[in-house]
């Protein structure tokens, strides 16, 4: 195989992990913030993506479509937080959990009967026209799924780490008791990590849909991609969880390519499991951060 | 709660619009696959029969019988849709019935029709529905055979001089079948089959696969697949600067997938039956007058493009009409009628059934399309 082809490889997988990252993202900013695992962030990311190609389709320019996609599944993030979690009165993990599994579910058929089965599409956001490196093609839209990305961690890391309320945010997910005790308004921090993970989410789905097409059922298989990113970067660590998503990726596209097609995501979910066998917290994770 | 309300409505839809006539309906089931991963054909086969009932209804019934579809959903699932085919039988003790949308869901219920001998029309592809035929007396089917789709493309890639192609294919039923027929008729035209690659159903990103295929020195390349890789492996080939045809299967044949592939479409090349390019096909030819009709009366009730697989269903229901409008409501007449049927012009093509041969078309069922200026254009009948 030829230098060439091999670094064209590693473009595709890129590309690929380039989207699995960025659900991998919004996964880790819920369990920040509550402690679990948001089964419906897959569907953000449908929601964002079906959404932004309905507006654009009639004829709204590209960044209305992608400002307005974003806001409308934020809010609905948000909703789905008050009318669906909130409520609860003893929240226990296990509960919250089957929560965003319902949600998950309802979402999906929620899009199928708005916007049908059918595949919907979204222009590239600065044409299809390939970028050549040393021999090999790049979509110019990996360049915006890996901008985005980068920005949101960017974004985030600054967010958590360095303003009071996202300080407000780590000490709800590490103890809530203590966290509500110190007179942090806990359900308010919890409606905060829903909406902006459901914006991310959504976000996401608009700058992938160029590359991966969006129908209402892609939002089940890239939150499962995006969720073994998540896990596989430790969970709670956006970097990490970057990073896993890029190597997946890669891990799929190098299988495909050298080894055969026909094993590819045998080779990429092996790697999953003997990498958690030896360090259960994910490669940059570590058991006591959150 | 959903489905069983909506079949509610339709019976007394049905009842008031058949309140006119006093004779008694001729029940017809219709199994498909509404929702569900294979709802994208389902769906336009539901539309179609209950478009067909609609109309033969106003328009007085079967010799005077009001048409009673009864129509149910298998969401692509063999289970359920052995429940709903007895229930057909046994509870709402149907005449005839039209569908699986799948060749999985249709192998399934193949035994319980022949043993309560009621007629099956299958609007799904797979050849062992119909064969052997001794086994299958009670069951037909109206889509084209898969294998007729390779011999089809290969014919075209020996007229041009290709004789090293890669193939490309999905790991789903439709495109495992597909590979293996690509591989079984491959040596019969001198074909070498250089580069076999496959993926998932969900892969986002064919350009791993593609770059093996680039480097195999492959002059033609064949993508056998369901949606949405038809539009994902032309835009890779694309984004990788691949020159080389590209071939895809019947599986192409809906105008959304063009558009989804945008111009990376142009110049694909796919076996397919007439209905997509229904106006193109010269006055003369036999097929044109119901291709058109059907393509304007669907678009125009549902607001959506046309696509082949609610032909089949068209197809399936219509034979039974004739049946039915022939030799009344009698299971065992209906079979032997559409047997003997010669000369039906369908969407699909022109059926001839005879008893070793319940499918009824031959290759010629399909033309070669081709993508120009983003739509479906005949190249070659």
């Amino acid at each position: 195989m030829s230098a060439s082809a091999l670094l064209q490889l590693l473009f595709s997988g890129v590309t690929v992990g380039s989207i699995y990252a960025l659900t991998a993202l919004g996964f880790n900013l819920i369990y920040n913030a509550t402690g679990i695992i948001n089964f419906a962030q897959g569907e953000f990311v449908m929601l964002g993506g079906m959404t932004a190609a309905w507006l654009a389709g009639m004829g709204l320019p590209l960044w209305f479509s992608f400002v307005v996609s974003v806001a409308l599944v934020a809010a609905l993030g948000a909703s789905f937080e008050r009318l669906c979690i909130h409520p609860l009165r003893s929240p226990q993990i296990l509960s919250l959990i089957m929560i965003t599994i319902a949600g998950s579910i309802l979402f999906r058929g929620a899009a199928m009967f708005l916007w049908g089965k059918q595949t919907v599409y979204l222009k590239a956001f600065s044409g299809e026209r390939p970028i050549r490196f040393l021999g090999a093609a790049l979509h110019p839209q990996t360049l915006w799924v890996l901008g985005t990305a980068l920005v949101i961690t960017i974004c985030l890391h600054l967010f958590l780490r360095y303003t009071l309320l996202g300080k407000a945010m780590r000490a709800c997910a590490s103890n809530r008791t203590a966290a509500r005790l110190t007179g942090i308004p806990v359900d308010r921090i919890v409606l905060l990590s829903f909406t902006l993970s459901a914006g991310i989410g959504a976000a996401g789905g608009v700058v992938v849909t160029p590359i991966t097409l969006m129908d209402y059922q892609q939002g089940t298989l890239l939150g499962l991609k995006g969720f073994s990113a998540a896990v596989l970067g430790g969970l709670g660590n956006p970097n990490g969880a970057v990073a896993a998503g890029l190597m997946i990726g890669a891990l799929e596209s190098l299988s495909a390519g050298l080894i055969s097609s026909h094993y590819k995501d045998a080779v990429a979910l092996v790697a999953l499991l003997a990498v958690l066998c030896f360090r259960p917290e994910g490669i940059w994770g570590t058991t006591t951060q959150r | 709660m959903f489905r069983k309300g909506l079949m509610l409505l339709l019976t007394v839809c049905l009842a008031v619009s058949g309140a006119y006539a006093k004779k008694k309906p001729y029940k017809v089931g219709a199994v498909f696959a509404i929702t569900g991963p294979a709802s994208w054909l389902g769906e336009p086969e539901r539309n179609t029969v209950q478009m067909i009932a609609e109309q033969v209804n106003r328009e007085g019934g079967i010799n005077g019988h009001p048409l009673e579809l009864i129509i149910e959903d298998t969401a692509g699932d063999e289970t359920r849709t052995v429940n709903a085919v007895n229930k057909l039988i046994n509870k709402d003790k149907v005449l005839a019935i039209v569908g699986p949308s799948r060749s999985g869901t249709t192998l399934a219920v193949v035994p319980i029709v022949e043993r309560a001998k009621v007629p099956l029309i299958s609007c799904a592809a797979a050849e062992a529905i119909v064969s052997p035929p001794e086994k299958r007396k009670w069951v037909f089917k109206t889509p084209q055979k898969d294998s007729d789709a390779v011999i089809r493309i290969y014919e075209h890639m020996k007229k041009h001089g290709i004789t090293k192609i890669a193939i490309i294919t999905g790991t789903t039923g439709f495109g495992a079948q597909g590979r293996k027929q690509l591989k079984k008729y491959a040596p019969k035209f001198g074909i070498e089959i250089v580069a076999d690659e496959t993926y998932g159903p969900r892969d986002t990103d064919m350009t791993p696969q593609l770059t093996r295929i680039k480097a195999s020195g492959a002059q033609a390349v064949v993508n056998w697949s369901i949606v949405p890789a038809q539009s994902i492996v032309p835009k890779n080939m694309r984004q990788l600067g691949m020159t080389i045809p590209l071939y895809q299967s019947h599986g192409f044949g809906n105008i959304k997938y063009v558009k989804a592939a945008g111009e990376a479409a142009e110049g694909i090349i796919f076996p397919c039956g007439r209905l997509l390019i229904a106006e193109q096909l010269p006055d003369d030819h036999p097929q044109k007058k119901v291709l058109v009709e059907y393509k304007r009366a669907y678009e125009k009730k549902f607001k959506e493009p046309v696509s082949t697989f609610g032909g089949h269903a068209y197809d399936a229901l219509w034979l039974v009409i004739n049946a039915l409008k022939e030799v009344g409501p009698d299971r065992a007449k209906i079979r032997d009628y559409i047997e003997h049927v010669k000369g039906f012009v369908g969407t699909g093509g022109i059926f001839n059934f005879s008893p070793e041969d319940h499918n009824g078309l031959t290759k010629d069922a399909f033309a070669i399309l081709t993508v120009k200026n983003g739509k479906f254009a005949l190249l070659e009948d």
